[in-house]
């Protein structure tokens, strides 16, 4: 192995100095396993806990009404939203996201939002009630193996079996969650553990041997890289989620402009790099631009930064990229050389490695290779019908010029989630959140849900939107209640297409116009009554000439929610598209030209 | 698909060869076996997630062990797989990646030793008895357990050697058969002479 630095040097951020500061008091002192919990949740600066009580977890909420703790409690109404919501706090603020549930139920609910914090390396620790110790194997009343459960969706998962172990395994729950790759983190307490009496201790140091966090990156790497980028002719820097995840954008974008190579990024990578910069070729991939595309087809050099060739990006890996020689700086090792071999490999984290290579790489003259892309550009631009009917795209361009770009975006899965990647055009690192690995619809309203509360927690002034399909939203709009019972101002957006927007776009494609159940136009609730029922303030557009005005008002409301629902054509498509397992160069650009685009 | 017939570029050619894949149309893919050892936290757990991860991702395992090592917290694994060179690789980075796992080693390609010990009880009496215990003391068998017509043997060695014993006891009757999946251990680097 290559120098790595331990797993117990730990930076004493202010966030966590403030967490042991305030447990300062109740070292050494006896008490229940669960204010032990509640301390250990103190001691890691949890601002923000999304939970549901339960019989497991009762003990838990009891000490949190006498004890009250330093943290605020939401009590979402369930448990796979609480597991969102932690997604949303901890992608918009950087921090640890924090869920609380009970055994059984409460425990496989939140079985959908540990999967996708795993496909989208989310840092989030869920805490989850379990049958007394002595009744575990017995099938008890809401009993389920949530170790088993959740083992293969899970960076760690723990079982804890005496009251004094809880501050340990807690401190290493966050630390395995926030460290490396970050990802989800399950601690199942039994509830006869959290009734036992315990002594609260609190030890900053973290013990785990066969954890370390890896730091590949030598003299003779660095060489290799400087060498392969004087070689290139037509570089480009592929960036992916790992970049935002390491803190890494304002690095990424220096280095970038420096060299002057041109940027592409995958869904997650969104805003690591300003996409109103003329090296931003947008986003790569099925549904990425095909400018984009086009450049990876013909770069001889591609640093992937934080990335992980997921097929959506890849299409067929075969025929991905053949000319390109490829740098990978990627903190997780088992995603190198996985889907497309690294020619040259740096295990370690992204900005750590860029601030090193940036003082040894030299401004690359390229103007031919930028004239090419700016050619595919002009070649094939991104463009929707402007025919006086409500387009999806037009109320995106509307919100993205009141937003400004200056906010948190959570986006849904399906059309609405393209489309939102294609025409936001984000600036910021941490201002695009949404389900990309696992693709969980009904993901945006919770995300956004919690990234309102991590805004209050860290005193962050940012407008966070919620983009939404109408059957998505149905998956998880119980949570607007809990938007409002808070006061927290999401602006929520439903695109409202009656219809399973992105099935049914398949199915024109490539099931002969078979629209099997996806049509929503008889099922799908007024949702304009469905938001005043939850205590929102509701608005409707049903013509481009309203969207304005839609969101005007919108944007003076600070109290609440908003829910603005959008009826916008049911038969529009997102294009430009690679079908699912065909090569990058086979692009669909628009419904008259399924004769690939090449 | 007519894949095969577009030529590769040479970097197409390097990614091939790096996962060793077949390079030649219509070539066979190839896969070899490997002898992985894995130190790891000494529970259950770990234990669990190790063969998980492989069932999780759909990797080969021929033959696992696990026993406890010397220092009582760690025990250690023996995993028999296969795989292209991708595929190994792959494996190896996943086992990594488990936060139990101490150490993980390819043995496979370097000098090691390996053993597996194998039990099996054949049925036999009179003549057929001495051809048995010939064969017994030929792979320097012992008996365990012997009744009148029962002879329980035991036999420690490399693999092969064990699957060939076992497919000369297969014409005598095997009434049952209990192998314990290999062990392997890397030898101790030989002294070069400038050391001694
Ligand atoms: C939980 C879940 N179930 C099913 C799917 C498959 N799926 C992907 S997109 C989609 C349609 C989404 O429809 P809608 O929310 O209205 O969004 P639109 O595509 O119309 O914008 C479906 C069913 C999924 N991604 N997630
Ligand atoms: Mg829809």
């Amino acid at each position: 192995m290559s120098s790595t630095s331990t797993a117990a040097a730990v930076a004493e951020t202010p966030q966590r100095l403030r967490g042991r500061d305030a447990v300062q008091q109740h070292i050494g002192k006896k008490m229940s396993g669960a204010e032990i919990f509640l301390h250990a949740l103190e001691a890691e600066d949890a601002r923000v806990v999304f939970g549901h009580p339960g019989g497991a977890v009762i003990h838990v909420y009891d000490e949190m009404a006498r004890v009250k703790p330093n943290f605020q409690h939401v009590l979402v109404r369930h448990e796979q939203g609480g597991t969102h919501a932690a997604e949303g706090y901890a992608k918009a603020t950087g921090q640890v996201g924090t869920v609380l549930v009970t055994s059984g139920p409460g425990a496989t609910n939140t079985v959908t939002g540990i999967a996708d914090a795993f496909m989208d390396s989310v840092p989030i620790v869920v805490f989850t009630g379990q049958v007394p110790m002595p009744l575990i194997g017995n099938d008890a009343f809401q009993e389920t193996d949530t170790l088993g459960v959740t083992r293969s969706i899970t960076k760690h998962n723990y079982l804890v079996r005496a009251p004094d172990e809880i501050p340990r395994i807690v401190h290493e729950a966050y630390h395995l969650a926030r460290t490396g790759r970050p990802g989800p983190v399950v601690v199942d307490l039994p509830k006869d553990v959290l009734m036992a009496e315990g002594v609260f201790q609190f030890d900053e140091e973290i013990r785990m041997r066969g954890y370390s966090v890896p730091d590949e990156c030598d003299e003779i790497r660095l060489r290799r890289a400087v060498r392969m980028l004087e070689k290139s002719q037509r570089p480009l820097l592929y960036v992916g989620g790992g970049t935002i995840n390491s803190n890494a954008a304002e690095v990424l974008t220096e280095f970038a402009r420096h060299l002057n190579i041109p940027v592409t990024t995958s869904l997650h990578g969104l805003g690591a790099f300003p996409e109103d910069d003329p090296l931003s070729l947008g986003m790569l991939g099925m549904h990425g631009m095909w400018w984009a595309n086009q450049a990876v087809q013909h770069a001889d050099l591609i640093i992937a930064v934080g990335a992980r060739f997921d097929d959506r990006v890849t299409g067929m890996v075969d025929r991905w990229a053949p000319h390109a020689a490829v740098i990978h700086i990627e903190i997780d090792k088992s995603c190198i050389s996985k889907n497309i071999y690294a020619d040259l490999a740096f295990n370690a984290d992204v900005k750590s490695v860029l601030e090193r290579l940036r003082p040894l790489v030299n401004p690359k003259k390229v103007k031919r290779w930028l004239n090419k892309i700016q050619d595919w550009r002009d070649e094939c631009p991104l463009t929707y019908a402007d025919d006086g009917e409500l387009r999806p795209q037009y109320v995106l361009e509307r919100l993205r010029a009141k937003s400004g770009g200056d906010a948190v975006v959570c986006t849904d899965v399906g059309q609405n989630q393209m489309w939102a990647a294609q025409y936001l055009k984000f600036t910021q690192p941490r201002s695009h959140i949404t389900s990309g690995g696992l693709g969980t619809m009904g993901f945006s309203l919770p995300a956004a849900l919690g990234a309102g509360f991590g805004m209050r927690a860290y005193g962050i002034d940012k407008t966070v939107i919620s983009i939404n399909g109408d059957g998505g939203f149905m998956m998880n709009a119980q949570e607007l209640a809990v938007a409002s019972a808070h006061g927290i101002p999401l602006k929520v957006v439903i695109m409202n297409n009656n219809f399973l927007g992105m099935v049914r776009q398949w199915q024109e494609l490539f099931h002969e116009n078979r629209f099997s159940h996806t049509d929503l136009t008889d099922t799908n609730p007024d949702f304009v009554q469905l938001a005043r029922a939850s205590r929102c303030v509701a608005l409707r557009a049903n013509r481009p000439d309203q969207v304005e005005d839609v969101i005007e008002k919108a944007w003076e409301i600070n109290d609440r929610p908003v829910v603005m629902e959008f009826r916008v054509v049911k038969e529009e498509m997102v294009f430009p598209m690679v079908p699912a397992g065909k090569s990058s160069d086979e692009m669909i650009t628009s419904r008259h030209a399924p004769e690939t685009f090449v | 698909m007519n894949d095969e017939a577009i030529t590769l570029t040479p970097q197409q050619l390097i990614r091939k060869r790096a996962a060793g894949e077949p390079v030649e149309p219509g070539a066979p893919p190839q896969a070899q076996q490997h002898i992985i050892n894995v130190l790891l936290e000494n529970s259950m757990g770990a234990l669990i997630r190790v063969v998980n991860m492989f069932s999780a991702r759909g990797f080969n395992i021929d033959s696992v062990t696990v026993g406890v090592t010397d220092d009582p917290t760690v025990s250690r694994m023996c995993i028999v797989t296969r795989g292209n060179d991708r595929v190994i690789s792959q494996i190896i980075r996943q086992l990594n990646r488990l936060v139990d796992t101490i150490e993980v080693d390819d043995v496979t390609g370097t000098d090691f030793v390996e053993r597996e010990l194998c039990m099996i009880k054949v049925r036999c009496t009179g003549d057929k008895r001495s051809e048995v215990l010939q064969i017994n003391e030929i792979f320097r068998g012992r008996v365990v357990d012997v009744t009148r017509d029962i002879l329980a043997l035991e036999i420690v060695g490399p693999t092969r050697k064990v699957d060939a014993f076992v497919n000369l006891m297969r014409m005598h009757g095997i009434e049952e058969v209990a192998r314990s999946g290999r062990v392997a251990m890397q030898r101790a680097p030989q002294p070069t002479r400038g050391e001694i």
